[in-house]
């Protein structure tokens, strides 16, 4: 059974959901949006991470994904924080507006 | 903790306590702390000078403790012949520079005060440090209050003289520090006393083109301070711009930094290379004595022409250093000092009467002998000392130089004396065109003679023009100790004699030239 | 001995009166500055009464002054038979003219300053006098430079007196430039500067280094006794208060130069080269400078004139040798010559302020005891003999004699111009109908006294004080000429001159003008002094002016260098603006230039085969 699925599908996987999050991450420009594109692009890692772990029989991708996952949760409440007070500031979610950074 | 860090951090706890003045109080709170502060650094350096062994040449008052683990930066500081008269230079001026502020600086009074006592900080520290990471700090250290200092309370173009001051000193600074880092690879140590321990004993050694690198890093870091010409263009600006407390302290002892930088790290370091440069660094110094003095000929600003004189001043320091002569050396370090004290109290005078008639421009001055007598009598007799008459404190550093530099390279003395002949063109020049000739109605009604304050201010620095004229032997010994050391340790000291007959005239001059042979 | 006290005490009057002395009345201040200067002068007569034969030269040392690896310069004072001439002149012509000073200041304001100055220079020219080692004289010669220049700038709210004071320090700093050069290369050769151990050497020493620091020195001296090419200050000095003139800038100052290379016979008797040059500079000065007298109408320029003309046969007298002559002369002209500008001083004081000789005559019988005094000087200068100026002159032209004929004869000619101009003057102020206009008043008694006793010296300074046979052991003998015809020729060429003068000026007045006019071009040139003072503007001023302004500074300084500076400022900026495009602010063109590096990286990686290793 462990033969059944060869490791190059999840691998393919990981891949797909990474470029569907970099497209997310380009081409949307509502900023909640934007931010599950990056979640999908850490989850698509945490895929890697975890089939490559399986193939090394090695702890150590297992450990990565638990440490991304908690930069994620650490990071999801920070951006919604950031994002909650873009919202409040200025009444859009649209990323192409938040530019005021410029020089 | 000895008597030499009381000195170094008694400026760093006053310039804590006048942060901590609250705004609320008074301007006159932080004048008064500042001038009570400022004269309890002065007392207890006075106590150094009291316990300093003139005897015995070499560093006293060794403090030496971890301070950064790794890499290893220790807290060293020691102080010897000449950094000692550098420090007292520097608790000199300061509470002098506070008495000159006193009601020229009428806003953010506290602030500048605490920077004032925070430059005296890095300044001592810089003249302290043995630790070349803690020079370093200190080296930088001392830049930032300065910048303030003109940044702020400076005149009209004061942001760009600040930013000038700062870029170039800091494009100079910033290649010493990698040339301090690579020396710390090399020998995993920071401290400078090891340092001239291991290339004494041989253990450490720089080879030919490393040394140059090494040695024109850590030159070009101090030629900037000095400022050696063709380097020396922030120093007009930045005076001219500068408050006059900043200015004194500028010229009093932060120029000071890069040439006691020269004498107390190039030279030991990088014995051969600073050899190899001397023929071009002693070239550079003359074009920086005689150009100065031209340029400040025909400056119409009087702040700019006493920025120019010290072009010229330190161009003697230089050369006398680069003579590699006990005289040029003793004469060089003389003259640091010499300058610190006339240079500082010309551009006290210049704070005078600016504060008295708004203007640096010459032009508007003339005639104030008639008004302001005494006034004139001891900017007279500072534009003296500063021209090099004799019984005052400049000949005695302008001889020893020149003499130096004659037993060195007797064509050197000839270019180089023409700047004392220029020196008194561009002064008396000066001092014509403001004290004599009639009064206008301008100079007439606002210059008043000088008061007490001002008198308190200055009557110490003519004390010193004569005193360290007249009897220099109250000054030179510890200094002659000194640069005997450093010559030893450079290893290139000219061998005086005196010279023999019996050679062919014509074929031979000059003493051996110490740029060819000897041993290395 | 207490040598100290010498020249400590005009320093001490000095520091007195110029601190308190704005609240002192005039009274007391001329009892410090005086007191202080006669004290000094009977101090040095009781040092001289307790040498003893004066044989033996005394030297005391007081403290270290600058000690540095094997330089080591102390602060020692000399006496020998030099300077105990030197010390007679100074100190007593100096009390003379300080008394003189208190008639003639008496009108002025800044009176205590005036002689606060006084002291100060006493005070320098006697550590001139005394000092034991060339770093001394060097101070002393630097300070009379200083005061030279206050006391010519005494009006300091006239800018042509402190044009003149400028042009004093300054011009006299271009022969300091050569008097430390010379001690350098000394120190450099001889390992010291003390004078007994440099001359000790001196005879040792190959040719060429002694005439190296002989013409060094000479350019020293050239520019503090006023010689060619560095005359030019001293004319213009004459700016300051005419007891000034006298003191500084006739009897004692610019002598130094003549002292200063006196004291360095050794170096220059083993230097011929240098005598040569010191005998051609002082006979071509002696007669430009007498040249350009014959045509002054300014009473003090005439005098001025003569002086430099003067100095310059004291150094034809150093040149040829005779130094003790040299000696002898600058001896008698103090006499004369500070007596010449006291009695100027004095017909300027009773004409209340008038120099010009065309606005005088007659004076003769207005204030007679001025005109029989400067008789005095006026023989004295042109040569008559029994006078002072006879001697020394005479001295000189015999020494130069053996030298070289030219010169002797050139000095002939210059006595008798020497003789002309100072009987112009005499006749042009005395004598004739009176052309001015103001009211004139003999000078009081303060003022006449000086002169007197000055007028006394000038007669018979000449043989009550033999100063070659005094100085006979200092210096190497010279054979005499034993010819009385060059006597008898000089001075018929001091007669030649006044007789012309008197046939000039008094006999045919018309003569001077219609004679300026059928040799305008001579006269014009000499007239307007060579135009020499414009030809150093023009070649050596304005060029190094203009050239500092234009081309160092404004070209340079600030074109050049800061140009380098803040062009590289500014193409810093340049660069910053055009990466500061790619910061737009959008995080989306973030991400794709995110996107856009990580494949380049991933593509750059592929082509190379894997990670560098």
């Amino acid at each position: 059974m462990m033969n059944a699925v060869p490791i190059s599908w999840f691998l393919t996987l990981s891949a797909i959901l990474f470029a569907l999050g970099v497209a997310g991450f380009l081409f949307r420009r509502n900023i909640i949006t934007v931010f599950m594109s990056i979640e999908l692009m850490l989850n698509a890692v945490n895929l890697s991470f975890v089939t490559f772990s399986y193939q090394h029989k090695e702890v150590s991708g297992h450990l990565f994904t638990f440490f991304v996952m908690v930069v994620a949760a650490a990071e999801a409440a920070v951006g919604l924080a950031i994002i909650l007070t873009v919202f409040k500031g200025r009444s859009t979610l649209n990323i192409d507006d938040v530019n005021s950074m410029k020089h | 903790m000895n008597l030499l860090t009381l000195v170094l951090f008694l400026p760093l706890a006053a310039f804590v306590i006048a942060l901590a003045i609250p705004r609320a109080s008074s301007a006159r709170t932080s004048r008064l702390w500042a001038l009570i502060g400022s004269l309890g650094i002065f007392a207890a350096s006075l106590g150094l000078l009291a316990w300093f062994d003139r005897t015995a040449a070499g560093e006293q008052f060794l403090v030496d403790v971890p301070w950064i683990g790794t890499p290893n930066i220790h807290f060293a500081v020691s102080v010897n012949g000449v950094s000692l008269w550098l420090v007292l230079l520097s608790t000199f001026l300061t509470p002098l520079c506070v008495l000159i502020s006193w009601n020229s600086i009428k806003d953010r009074c506290k602030e500048f005060y605490a920077f004032l006592l925070l430059l005296e900080f890095g300044l001592v520290g810089v003249f302290l440090a043995q630790d070349l990471f803690l020079f370093y700090v200190f080296w930088e250290v001392s830049l930032v209050p300065m910048y303030f200092l003109i940044g702020i309370w400076g005149h009209d173009r004061r942001i760009y003289a600040a930013v000038k001051f700062f870029l170039y000193t800091m494009a100079g600074s910033v290649l010493m520090l990698a040339a301090i880092i690579y020396i710390y690879n090399k020998t995993l140590t920071f401290s400078y006393p090891a340092i001239l321990e291991m290339l004494a004993n041989g253990k450490l050694s720089f080879p030919a083109g490393e040394q140059m690198l090494l040695f024109l890093a850590f030159f070009i870091a101090f030629a900037i301070k000095v400022p050696l010409f063709p380097l020396h263009t922030w120093l007009p600006d930045a005076h001219v711009e500068a408050p006059a407390a900043g200015s004194i302290m500028l010229a009093g002892v932060m120029l000071k930094m890069g040439t006691y930088g020269i004498l107390h790290f190039c030279l030991p370091l990088f014995p051969s290379a600073a050899r190899a440069c001397a023929p071009w660094i002693g070239v550079l110094a003359i074009i920086g004595i005689v150009y100065g003095s031209l340029v400040a000929l025909v400056q119409p600003n009087l702040k700019k022409l006493v920025a120019y004189t010290s072009v010229a001043h330190l161009g003697f320091v230089v050369l006398g250093i680069f003579s590699f002569t006990q005289q040029g050396l003793d004469g060089a370090v003389y003259q640091m000092l010499n300058h610190g004290v006339s240079t500082g109290a010309l551009f006290l005078f210049v704070g005078i009467l600016y504060e008295r008639r708004h203007s640096l421009e010459i032009a508007d001055y003339g005639g104030v002998a008639t008004v302001a007598p005494w006034l004139s009598a001891a900017f007279l007799i500072t534009t003296l000392a500063s021209i090099g008459l004799p019984m005052l404190n400049n000949f005695v550093g302008e001889f020893l130089v020149l003499q130096g530099t004659a037993i060195a390279n007797f064509t050197w003395t000839v270019w180089a004396s023409l700047g004392v002949i220029l020196s008194a063109c561009y002064m008396l020049w000066m001092y014509q065109r403001v004290f004599y000739g009639e009064a206008g109605p301008e100079v007439r009604g606002h210059i008043p003679d000088l008061n007490g304050r001002e008198w308190a201010a200055i009557l110490p620095l003519i004390v010193m023009m004569v005193w360290m004229g007249v009897y220099s032997q109250s000054f030179l010994p510890p200094v002659g100790k000194n640069t005997a050391r450093v010559l030893e340790q450079t290893n290139v000291n000219v061998p005086y004699r005196v010279q023999q007959w019996d050679r062919p005239p014509g074929l031979s001059a000059d003493l051996p030239n110490p740029h060819r042979g000897g041993t290395n | 001995m207490q040598l100290w006290l010498i020249p400590i005490l005009p320093l001490a009057g000095f520091l007195i009166n110029g601190i308190f002395g704005r609240r002192f009345s005039k009274s007391l201040v001329n009892t410090v500055a005086i007191g202080s200067v006669v004290l000094s002068f009977l101090w040095v007569l009781k040092t001289i009464f307790a040498m003893g034969d004066l044989n033996t030269s005394i030297e005391e040392h007081y403290f270290t002054w600058i000690q540095s690896g094997t330089i080591d310069i102390g602060c020692d004072f000399l006496v020998d038979r030099l300077t105990i001439v030197m010390l007679l002149v100074v100190t007593g012509i100096g009390s003379l003219i300080h008394v003189y000073s208190i008639g003639y200041m008496s009108h002025e304001g800044g009176y205590y300053r005036f002689f606060a100055y006084m002291n100060l220079f006493m005070f320098f020219m006697l550590v001139l006098v005394l000092g034991a080692n060339f770093l001394l004289l060097f101070v002393g010669w630097e300070g009379v430079g200083l005061c030279s220049y206050l006391l010519i700038g005494f009006y300091f709210d006239k800018k042509f007196a402190t044009d003149a004071g400028n042009k004093a320090f300054i011009v006299n700093r271009i022969g300091d430039f050569g008097f430390s050069l010379a001690m350098f290369y000394i120190f450099k050769n001889f390992g010291s500067l003390d004078f007994d151990k440099v001359f000790h050497q001196a005879a040792s020493a190959p040719e060429w280094v002694l005439t190296t620091i002989g013409l060094l020195l000479m350019v020293g001296a050239c520019g503090k006794s006023a010689q060619i090419p560095l005359y030019v200050w001293l004319p213009d000095a004459m700016a300051g208060p005419t007891p000034v003139s006298a003191l500084i800038h006739a009897a004692t100052m610019v002598t130094a130069g003549v002292y200063m290379t006196a004291r360095s016979w050794v170096i220059f008797t083993h230097a011929p080269g240098a005598m040569d040059v010191i005998a051609i500079v002082g006979i071509l000065t002696a007669f430009l400078a007498a040249t350009i007298g014959l045509a002054q109408n300014d009473i003090k320029k005439v005098f001025a004139y003569s002086t430099v003309s003067q100095l310059g046969y004291m150094f034809v007298g150093i040149g040829s040798g005779a130094f003790s002559a040299g000696i002898y002369h600058l001896v008698t002209h103090a006499f004369f010559k500070a007596l010449l500008f006291l009695g100027a001083g004095s017909v300027i004081h009773a004409l209340s302020g008038e120099q010009d000789l065309r606005n005088m005559g007659g004076l003769r019988k207005k204030i007679p005891i001025t005109f029989w005094t400067m008789v005095c000087a006026w023989v004295a200068i042109s040569g008559v003999p029994p006078f002072s100026g006879f001697f020394s002159k005479d001295a000189i032209l015999l020494a130069a004699y053996q030298h070289s004929p030219a010169i002797y004869w050139i000095g002939v000619v210059t006595a008798g111009m020497t003789a002309f101009y100072v009987s112009r003057a005499m006749f042009m102020t005395f004598f004739g109908s009176y052309r001015g206009t103001a009211h004139a008043h003999e000078s009081p008694a303060v003022m006449w006294v000086p002169l007197a006793v000055l007028a006394a010296l000038s007669l018979v300074g000449g043989w009550l004080f033999p100063i070659p046979a005094f100085l006979k052991a200092m210096f190497p003998a010279i054979e005499k000429a034993g010819n009385p015809m060059l006597m008898y020729i000089s001075v018929l060429a001091g007669f030649a001159g006044i007789g012309l003068a008197y046939l000039m000026y008094l006999r045919k007045p018309g003569m001077a003008d219609s004679l300026a006019q059928t040799f305008k071009a001579p006269y014009q040139l000499i007239y307007n002094k060579y135009f020499v003072d414009e030809i150093y503007s023009a070649t050596v001023v304005r060029p190094l002016i203009g050239g500092s302004r234009m081309v160092l500074w404004k070209g340079v300084d600030a074109g050049l260098i800061d140009g380098i500076v803040n062009g590289v400022g500014a193409r810093c900026r340049d660069v910053g603006s055009v990466l500061r495009l790619l910061q737009s602010g959008n995080i989306r063109s973030y991400a794709t230039w995110v996107l856009f590096g990580s494949v380049a990286l991933l593509v750059a990686m592929g082509l190379l085969g894997g990670l560098p290793r």
